[in-house]
């Protein structure tokens, strides 16, 4: 009897081994085909070309991505020096004022609800709200539509690292008189620095892809220009052009692009663990 | 009042009157009155959840940061009455300061754990900073193992270390009353040894009121010593009295081991 019970257990363990190794190289192998594909086709394309030339016009030869590079890293810039202080004050907001508030608990809401929104959702409100006003696509329409999706991921990771602060360490920054605006800058703040850093860092890699609420903002632009009130191009938007277009140059400068943005976030997500990892150590 | 330590209005730092204190609906301190004497050690003993800690984040208004946790009564600090709602709590905290269980530095420097509080109510130049660091630090009997490496992390302090960084960091804003709340119970005898010295020395300039779980602790440091239970002062008296002719039989048992 007690054999039958251990033989049984076994073999369920057997089983839930083997289904967990399927699964698991099912992901891996998609996966790895992904990176597999957009690396062989990317490192074709690259070449100093690519960061010294613009996009090229339809029917020519040649051409790189400078506009677009240049481009996208200015709205990047922007939408992150909005959503970095907004999306950490929020945060602090959310973690040391309004623990019990309601309207705390309704912007919590809002934040979930933002997470989740399509992107191409937040695209359309600021062609709404600021494009169709102002008259225009420009690189400033698609600096704000990459904050609004960027903001929640701060103010959440900046909220989540906030209440992991012991509460006794906040009592003690309390007890030398401190008001509770310099206890959350100087002290609450300081202690979550690296991980509220890691937050920034992980929404600029979210935002880094995103292409379609810049199809309704910033456009695209085949000409180079550093005027943020002007169309702008923009990787995203070039690849998926460029991806899908007849010319062979295009694709494979849509490749190089994709790898591009795929070596971008790449880069911030490790740079994020070995940040983290030494502050482990200490 | 009986259970009062032998002292009058002049000597006493704080004075506590008919105070009730309530976790929501839990009553966690019922009709409490006491002094505390100026330049004394005053210690809290009693068995865990007596309200001994409750009664000391009373003194300091802590539990303000909670909402649901609140006190009635009066205590009476340099002539006002902490409990009242048009009370700064702020510059309340910067004269009572207070010192936690577990060692709590700022995620800072040395030097800069001490500044912090400092910076909040004075206006210094560096000069004078730095001699307040020094000042705060030889107090706390820290300055001889700190001092070259002041720009050092205040976490890569010892646990010992830490702790006596935290009392400089409470002596640095020249409170009046310095409340300890088991400050010893996280650390090992030979920092716990350094710590008691310390608040000895203390005594002559700041009111000290300590919490702590260790009776033979609260015999060696203190000149009064209040026995604690079920959120009532069961007695409160000279140290030596309490502990060698307790009147209450309560605090006999307590102390002679018997129950808690």
């Amino acid at each position: 009897m007690m054999m039958s019970i251990y033989t049984r257990r076994v073999w369920a363990n057997r089983v839930g081994m083997a289904m967990s190794m399927v699964a698991m190289s099912l992901g891996l192998i998609g996966l790895m085909w992904i990176l597999w594909t957009l690396f062989s086709k990317g490192f074709a394309a690259l070449s100093p070309d690519l960061f010294i030339q613009d996009t090229p016009a339809p029917g020519s030869e040649g051409g790189g991505l400078r506009n677009a590079i240049v481009g996208s890293g200015l709205i990047l810039l922007f939408s992150m020096l909005i959503a970095t202080p907004v999306g950490i004050f929020a945060g602090i907001y959310l973690a040391e004022y309004g623990r019990i508030s309601r309207f705390a608990s309704f912007t919590r809401f809002m934040t979930d609800i933002m997470l989740s929104a399509p992107s191409i959702v937040i695209g359309l409100f600021i062609y709404a709200i600021f494009v169709a006003r102002t008259g225009g696509f420009s690189g400033w329409a698609g600096s704000l539509a990459l904050a609004l999706i960027a903001i929640p991921v701060v103010v959440r990771t900046t909220e989540n690292m906030l209440k992991l602060v012991p509460t006794s360490l906040r009592e003690a920054a309390f007890a030398v008189g401190a008001p509770r605006w310099q206890v959350s800058l100087k002290v609450t703040l300081r202690a979550v620095k690296s991980g509220v850093v890691t937050g920034v860092l992980l929404a600029m890699a979210r935002i880094t892809g995103e292409t379609a609420p810049l199809l309704f903002t910033a456009l695209n632009n085949q000409f180079f220009s550093a005027n943020m009130s002007e169309p702008m191009g923009n990787l995203p938007v070039v690849i998926y052009q460029f991806a899908l277009s007849p010319y062979d140059n295009w694709v494979s400068l849509a490749w190089g692009g994709a790898l591009l943005i795929a070596l971008l976030v790449l880069a911030v997500n490790i740079g994020v663990r070995v940040a983290f990892r030494q502050k482990g150590k200490r | 009042m009986p259970d009062q330590a032998p002292t009058n209005s002049k000597q006493a730092a704080l004075l506590v009157r008919n105070l009730n204190f309530y976790y929501g609906d839990f009553k966690g301190l019922k009709n409490i009155n006491m002094d505390i004497a100026r330049n004394k050690v005053t210690a809290f003993i009693g068995p865990s959840g007596c309200g001994k800690s409750t009664l000391l984040r009373t003194f300091n208004r802590m539990y303000d940061l909670y909402p649901g946790q609140r006190a009635e009564g009066e205590i009476m600090f340099n002539g006002k009455n902490l409990l009242d709602r048009k009370q700064d709590v702020n510059l309340v905290r910067a004269k009572i300061g207070m010192v936690f269980q577990k060692p709590t530095p700022f995620p800072m420097t040395i030097y800069e754990n001490i500044a912090f509080g400092v910076r909040l109510y004075e206006r210094l130049s560096k000069s004078a900073m730095d001699d307040r660091v020094e000042w705060a630090l030889k107090k706390a009997a820290l300055w001889e193992e700190v001092k070259s490496k002041l720009q050092q992390s205040g976490l890569s302090l010892s646990g010992g270390q830490q702790q006596r960084l935290c009392i400089a960091r409470a002596v640095a804003v020249k409170p009046e009353v310095v409340l300890l709340d088991e400050p010893t119970s996280a650390l090992d005898p030979i920092s716990t040894a350094k710590i008691e010295e310390l608040i000895y020395e203390l005594k002559n300039e700041y009111t000290i009121a300590i919490v702590t779980h260790n009776m033979q602790q609260a015999a060696r440091i203190s000149d009064f010593t209040a026995f604690m239970y079920l959120g009532e002062l069961i007695e409160m008296g000279d140290t030596d009295q309490l502990f060698l002719k307790p009147r209450n039989k309560q605090t006999e048992d307590y102390i002679t081991g018997r129950f808690g």
